[in-house]
């Protein structure tokens, strides 16, 4: 009792200290967990297809890819397939996010435009935008619009559903604050509904940048002789596949860096978060 | 005195399939300028309806309503709302200027106004910051600031205090009687504690449970300024306890029945 008493008061700094290294011991080594898995896939690969245990045929090694993708570049192939989808997909997602929002905002503030738009949106939405692609093409030929339609498409659903639940679930305590001091409808849709419903509607535009990526990829497989769906179908065709999984890492490394954009986004636009 | 608030004969019904809820009943009641009346009553009494008609936030169903106009420019009411009504996506300093921004005052009177209040509620370190980086106390603070800033004929607070702990709730109490104190604004302040009512009233209105209707009034003729030592001290202070005291009891056991 009293020896324990006494080991207790000797170092109680030291002993936080110690709690301390171990939690930033800890810290440290979830970080090198999250970094490792990644590249030890990479590494697995590459030992199994050097020694033959995986056909390399099907799995070229990362390293081979790697190069690849350098002699792509400075052939200057791969900046126009990529230039080509990077536009499809910017101008897709702006011509599906803006009549999201603006639709969605209405509905959300005007319970009849809401009622009378809702059953539409609710029917076309599971109706994938690529198994309309047939009559997109009929509509706006084979060229760019017609892939720029179906970005917008896909994009639209998530971002126009999002934007409408984040205008109705705005707390209605700030709708009577609004009222009270006097907001006129200007003043309300500024200052209440718009910030109001911003966190739900960047998450739908979240979701809708994900979706686009998915879309311009199968679009272009489908009908294009440009872009990177293009060149992963292509190259599959042609049996090329270090070209396409240069094709597939690309996609990977854009829907990373974009989620990494709009939150960035996010974060800037929402600091009362 | 000419009455700043008078109110004749309101009723309010809420009417739902195949059942009506008369939450108020001919309610009847003038409330003189720069008077500050409590409203207490058991939960559901229908206290916070009358407040809400009030700041023309809900319609009667019958009666009139009328708030006296001193000056062209000045809005008729102003409410004080619970803790939740600080809205989270202005910064302080926007939501105390919020009333004053809707009005399309001039750019200067709105900062020399808003500055002011802040001071006066001591967040003028915390003009900045968003809601979501104060505690409790300092959102009723912010609700207060916005109130007194719009500079309003008249003041309703609904239950401003409830969310608060009880150190925090004496600060608030005292600082909102200096404010009121400086501006003498009438208020109309909802509460269901006795405590609360007695230390801020000059007269509490006592209402009974559904149908909600005005049974029997109180005159707190305590000097002011006064603080919770004094309140508690006072043997006739102790007597309207204990008398809303019962009478809430009573309202309560009735309303189970």
């Amino acid at each position: 009792m009293k020896d324990s008493r006494r080991e207790s008061m000797i170092d109680p700094l030291q002993m936080e200290k110690q709690e301390w290294k171990k939690r930033q011991m800890q810290h440290r080594l979830k970080q090198i967990l999250t970094i490792s898995s990644p590249i030890f896939i990479v590494l697995l690969w590459e030992f199994l297809s050097r020694t033959g245990l995986i056909d390399a045929r099907f799995f070229p090694p990362p390293t081979e890819i790697v190069g690849t993708f350098w002699a792509m570049g400075m052939s200057g192939e791969l900046f126009h397939h990529v230039g080509i989808s990077l536009f499809r997909i910017f101008a897709g997602f702006l011509l599906g996010v803006i009549p999201a929002i603006v639709i969605g905002l209405l509905m959300g503030l005007y319970g009849p435009i809401r009622h009378f738009l809702s059953p539409l949106i609710m029917a076309l939405m599971p109706i994938p935008t690529l198994a309309l692609l047939p009559i997109i093409i009929i509509l706006f030929g084979v060229g760019e619009v017609s892939k720029v339609v179906t970005i917008a498409g896909s994009v639209f659903f998530p971002v126009v559903i999002n934007t409408v639940a984040g205008v109705v679930n705005i707390d209605r305590i700030y709708l009577d604050v609004a009222k009270n001091y006097g907001a006129d409808s200007k003043q309300f849709f500024f200052k209440i509904a718009l910030p109001g419903s911003l966190p739900v509607m960047l998450e739908g535009i979240q979701m809708g940048q994900a979706i686009a990526l998915l879309t311009i990829v199968a679009a272009e497989m489908m009908g294009a002789n440009s872009g990177i769906g293009y060149l992963i179908w292509t190259s599959y065709k042609a049996f090329l596949l270090k070209e396409m999984f240069v094709g597939l890492v690309l996609i990977s490394f854009f829907g990373y860096l974009f989620s990494i954009i709009l939150r960035g986004l996010q974060a800037k636009l929402l600091p009362w978060r | 005195m000419e009455a700043k608030i008078s109110i004749k004969d309101l009723t309010k019904v809420f009417y739902k399939k195949e059942s009506r809820v008369t939450a108020l009943q001919d309610i009847s009641l003038d409330i003189a300028d720069g008077e500050f009346v409590c409203l207490v009553g058991p939960s559901g009494c229908g206290k916070t309806t009358l407040l809400r008609i009030l700041a023309d936030l809900e319609k009667p169903s019958g009666g009139t309503f009328e708030i006296a106009k001193s000056k062209k420019e000045r809005p008729l009411q102003s409410m004080v709302f619970q803790e939740r009504g600080v809205i989270p996506w202005l910064t302080v300093e926007g939501n105390v200027s919020f009333g004053l921004k809707m009005r399309h005052l001039p750019a200067d009177v709105i900062n020399e106004r808003t500055a002011y209040y802040l001071k006066k509620v001591g967040l003028e370190k915390f003009a900045k910051l968003y809601p979501k980086e104060l505690s409790g106390g300092m959102k009723q603070r912010v609700s207060i600031a916005r109130a007194f800033a719009n500079d309003p004929e008249i003041l309703l607070m609904d239950e401003p205090f409830a969310a608060l702990d009880e150190q925090n709730k004496f600060i608030l109490q005292e600082e909102l009687l200096n404010i009121w104190s400086e501006t003498k604004k009438t208020v109309l302040f909802i509460t269901h504690s006795i405590d609360e009512a007695l230390l801020l009233s000059d007269r509490i209105l006592l209402m009974s449970s559904q149908p909600g209707t005005i049974i029997d009034e109180k005159r707190i003729d305590l000097p002011r300024p006064r603080n919770m030592e004094q309140v508690r001290a006072d043997p006739l202070m102790a007597d309207h306890f204990v008398e809303i005291w019962n009478h809430l009891q009573d309202e309560v056991q009735r309303s189970r029945k």
